[in-house]
């Protein structure tokens, strides 16, 4: 490790804790006297151009990593690389989203916050090692707690972020205890290590250990990802926060935590590789060595058979409880919170049958960082729609398609694609990140586990169409016009031409994300 | 031939950002861009007619999963464009009169026929599924809010039940294009990937059933009638026109074509069953009695129609379980003609009567004596009555009698049964017909006033040339089937020679 080193992999992390000094600065300093207006626009747009210089500083931190030693902290690149910039782009949406938004009066602290909850995301889609894996987890749960309580005149606002925190704490502890087993089995942080060495204590007899520190670990990171059942303190979240907050939540925080479950499943299948790189050419003599080595250590718990067959149990519970649930909502913010848990749920799938090259992990971003921008997209048409009614009620959405146009088309492309309905950007996600799975494993349990995947996503359709029902169908209560501010009409307008657009050539973000490998 | 895909897309988003109050412009472009497309349906067919497969585009779509845009026709492909070109000028004819958000329905319109002609002439498996699924929200939205009787259920029904069914095409295809590994998706890589026997056998029920749905299978049929009758007249032409169609043609294309050796016998036998296309014929043959038996016994006339085209989908997929060139040239004439005969049905019931009586209730149109105030519905429906029920001179004709040719050459008893439903169709459309037009009840006093009926108001002019559209159509094709024979059967031939034996 040397110190140009450090600058140059936590350039993106820097930049961003920079610009959020400059927000409290430029909010707390030159502007104390000016209206809020322009201090949240000041604010949003001072933390936007913080992203776009922080994208920048991604691709000029190149492929090399940081290392201590032998041990790599934070990786740069690859599926490290395509999640920061996703984090990125997605908060400076949030971001945009914020200028229409008069929940608080402090709007540099909550733009400096959502930054450095960002930038704790960063630090988590690159982390290599436990500890910083969990200091990066805790930058940015800490910072999601501030940001759902933000709205500090509303008792939701309280009440979900008391709920958060709460489920957060606990998870946190399971995740640390967790790691603490992990580092007694195989006593290192450094994960390709950690995995070796579990895998040889299992080996040897430490398999009881092994699935203790599993579960645990299920129960941390299944909290950040809302698998069942760790989800519930999904719905109230969602509902109570702030929704730029709730778009935050659903969107970065989910990019950062599947970044990890990627570099997680990754390692568990490559570690071997990763720790002797010269064993890495497929097909000379050392590779067939390790495969048979491989086969000879799945025979007993290994930590990736463990892992996989956690993260498939968390899938089924999380896409049949997710879809079913959602059937029963009333609340647009609820729904949303719920199909999260579904969406999870396939991603979670696509996690268990991880391929030994780069197929899974390309199609699983492709997947979060598509269904980011949607959701991120819907929850800015549910701000909106809640400013003019006052009420996130799917009876609020009555008549929208004569009350603002638009918007109606708007929510029309996004619940759809949300739905999976080709040709939008949802559908290839699903269908891609299937393919990945039935790809890497030829057995039935796998076309089982995906024709489960897929007529839940069939399930879904009816709640997405309950909401769309009311924007198109049933007659309008009021017919006044819902207005919203250009930027955030044209924010939410430029994502539902990606969506279409990125849906009609899938191939465009393929080819984005291949790019980094 | 891809323009008719490229037109009806441009003219959905057209229609789409047309001003909400300008109801005349809204259907007259609706009406420019059906025309063009029946323009370039006709003219592609005339120009397709004696070629085998011609392909349109091809183009690597999304290079690391090897999908291709590959648009291509055969002789099966073109008689179903042209059959979507007549249905979408005729359904534009018959909606005249919308005046609720018009822009927006034909909008909905617009989209749903091009992403029909999508799926005829798409020859990549995952386009194919793209523009199948295309298809299914326009329906949604046409019928929820422009329907009549209980049409948010209907709607939804139908919503889901296409969409379960897409989910079981999806199934099936992920598992073909897992398990082929030749990383290509367009049907002819799929076909010739030499997928294990028993994956085949496993896969093409999915797959067939998955299709099925949307041709009305019994028992997956109930989502047809209540949303036939939900549906607004045009929504319900096109339906039953040639949504139902889609099915039937992805059974042929997908299901057989692919897996073809999903129909080899199972080697052993239950109930007399022994393959998976005894299973299937036998759900046709119940389907084709079935529907009839429930259309004979409807008091509503909409219902009536919904039954009939059950029905008649029966016929089509039996035609397709025969595997015999006959069978399938029946096959597809049928998805052909009941697109036409049913159009045609349901525009007279749906536009000419129920939005002059606003009754469909048979009992309730005995009372009004519409022969002598609606003679051309009377005599139109005549026509497609006779035509509905199979007579000589009109292409039901044809297209049947060359489904139980082919059905008696492979499994005679599904003629007999098939025939009981021919029989059961001529009672239940003479009832429909004499209880609604040609009722010989003397009208009471309170019901036939002195001052006369109040006018019903007069036929105009889209609906003669809508009816005049269809009816020449079939009668033209029942007059002269090779019209229509010449470039089925070589396809047909190509098909069955292309594995499906």
């Amino acid at each position: 490790m040397n110190y140009a080193d450090l600058f140059r992999v936590t350039l993106p992390e820097t930049v961003l804790e920079v610009a959020a000094l400059l927000v409290l600065f430029a909010d707390l300093g030159l502007l104390r006297k000016a209206a809020l207006k322009t201090r949240v626009t000041a604010a949003a747009v001072l933390g936007t151009v913080g992203c776009a210089v922080a994208v920048w500083a991604v691709y000029y931190e190149g492929a090399a990593g940081l290392s201590f030693g032998h041990n790599l902290l934070l990786a740069a690149g690859g599926s490290a690389g395509v999640a920061q910039v996703g984090i990125l782009v997605l908060t400076a949406i949030t971001l945009l989203l914020l200028i229409d938004c008069e929940f608080t009066r402090n709007a540099g602290e909550y733009v400096a916050v959502m930054l450095m909850a960002a930038a704790g995301g960063l630090i988590i889609a690159a982390a290599q090692d436990l500890l910083v894996i969990f200091i990066g987890l805790e930058l940015l749960s800490l910072g999601l707690y501030v940001l759902t309580a933000f709205a500090k005149k509303s008792g939701k606002s309280a009440e979900a972020a008391m709920k958060y925190y709460l489920f957060g704490g606990m998870s946190a502890a399971f995740l640390l205890f967790g790691f603490s087993y992990l580092y007694v089995l195989s006593g290192s942080t450094y994960l390709p290590r950690v995995i070796y060495g579990v895998n040889i204590a299992a080996f040897n007899g430490g398999t009881p250990l092994l699935c203790v520190a599993l579960v645990m670990i299920a129960a941390g990171l299944g909290f950040k990802v809302t698998a069942v059942p760790f989800h519930l303190w999904a719905p109230d979240t969602y509902e109570g926060a702030p929704a730029p907050a709730a778009a935050f939540i659903a969107s970065v925080s989910k990019v950062a935590s599947f970044a990890l479950f990627i570099t997680v499943s990754y390692t568990a299948l490559n570690y071997f590789r990763i720790l002797i790189p010269e064993f890495s050419a497929p097909g000379s003599h050392s590779y067939v060595t390790l495969r048979a080595v491989s086969g000879r250590l799945h025979e007993t718990l290994s930590f990736l058979s463990g892992w996989a067959s956690v993260l498939i149990v968390l899938a089924v519970a999380s896409m049949i409880f997710g879809n079913l649930a959602a059937l029963a909502q009333s609340s647009v913010r609820r729904l949303l919170a719920y199909s999260a848990i579904a969406h999870a749920g396939y991603i979670l799938l696509g996690l268990a049958y991880f391929s030994w090259t780069n197929v899974s992990a390309q199609a699983i971003l492709y997947y979060i960082l598509t269904y980011g921008l949607t959701t991120v997209g819907a929850f800015g048409v549910v701000s909106v729609v809640e400013r003019a009614t006052g009420s996130d009620r799917m009876d609020a959405f009555l008549g929208l398609q004569r009350r603002n146009p638009l918007l109606g088309a708007i929510t029309l492309v996004l619940f759809l694609s949300l739905a999976g309905i080709p040709p939008l950007v949802g559908f290839w996600a699903k269908f891609n990140l299937f393919a990945a799975v039935l790809g890497t494993s030829h057995s039935s349990t796998a076309l089982g586990l995906v024709a489960l995947a897929i007529a839940m996503s069939a399930v879904s359709l009816y709640y997405y169409l309950q909401v769309l029902k009311r924007v198109y169908v049933m007659p309008a209560v009021e017919e006044t016009l819902v207005r919203a501010h250009p930027v955030t009409m044209t924010v939410l307008l430029l994502i539902a031409l990606a969506v279409v657009g990125m849906g009609c050539f899938p191939a465009l973000l393929q080819g984005w994300i291949a790019s980094f490998y | 031939m891809a323009w008719t895909i490229y037109i009806s897309f441009a003219g959905a988003l057209l229609e789409a950002l047309l001003p909400k109050d300008r109801h005349g412009l809204a259907r007259w472009l609706a009406l420019a861009v059906a025309l063009a497309g029946l323009v370039i349906a006709v003219a592609a067919y005339a120009a397709g007619m004696g070629q085998g497969t011609t392909v349109i585009a091809d183009a690597l779509w999304v290079p690391s999963m090897g999908i291709h845009y590959k648009l291509a026709a055969d002789g099966i492909s073109r008689v179903l464009v042209l059959l979507t070109g007549l249905a979408s000028v005729a359904g534009v004819l018959f909606s005249w009169n919308i005046e609720l958000r018009t822009n927006q329905f034909f909008a909905f319109y617009l989209a749903l026929i091009g992403g029909v002609y999508g799926v005829f002439l798409s020859f990549d498996l995952f386009l194919l599924f793209v523009f199948y699924e295309i298809a299914i929200v326009p329906k949604y939205f046409l019928i929820a809010i422009w329907g009549s009787t209980r049409r948010e259920y209907g709607a939804m029904k139908l919503a889901l039940y296409s969409f379960a069914g897409s989910a079981m095409v999806l199934i099936g295809l992920l598992a073909a294009y897992a398990a082929s590994g030749s990383h290509s998706t367009t049907l002819a890589d799929l076909a010739h990937a030499g997928l294990p026997v028993p994956m085949q056998m496993g896969l093409f029920p999915l797959v067939f059933v998955g299709f099925a749905i949307l041709a009305g299978m019994w028992p997956f049929h109930t989502w047809a009638p209540t949303g036939h009758v939900a549906a607004p007249t045009a929504a319900s032409m096109l339906l039953a026109g040639v949504v139902m169609k889609l099915g039937a043609y992805g059974c042929l294309r997908v299901a057989m074509g692919v897996f073809p050796r999903g129909l080899d016998p199972w080697g052993f036998s239950l109930l007399g069953l022994g393959s998976w296309r005894d299973v299937f014929a036998l759900l046709a043959v119940v389907g084709i009695v079935y529907g009839a038996l429930v259309a004979l016994a409807q008091s509503d006339f909409k219902f009536v129609i919904g039954y009939s085209s059950v029905s008649h989908m029966g016929f089509v997929l039996l035609g397709l379980m025969t595997l015999n060139q006959i069978g399938l040239d029946g096959a597809v004439l049928q998805m052909f003609s009941h697109g036409v005969i049913a159009g045609l049905l349901f525009a007279i019931v749906g536009r000419i009567v129920y939005d002059r009586t606003h009754t469909r209730q048979l009992a309730e149109l005995e009372t009004m004596h519409l022969a002598k105030r609606l003679p051309f519905a009377a005599w139109a429906f005549v026509i497609a009555g006779i035509a509905s029920m199979g007579l000589p001179g009109f292409s039901g004709f044809v297209a049947e009698l060359q489904v139980l040719v082919g059905a008696w050459n492979a499994r005679p008893w599904w003629t007999v049964a098939a025939g009981v439903g021919v029989i059961v169709g001529v009672a239940y459309t003479w009832r429909a017909l004499q209880k609604a037009f040609f009722s010989d009840r003397l009208p009471t006093p309170d019901e036939h006033p002195k001052t006369g009926w109040h006018d019903l108001g007069a036929i105009t002019w889209p609906e003669i040339a809508g009816v005049a559209l269809l009816g020449i159509s079939t009668i033209v094709v029942g007059l002269y089937p090779r019209i229509l024979l010449d470039s089925i059967e070589p396809a047909v031939k190509a098909l069955l020679a292309g594995g499906v034996q």
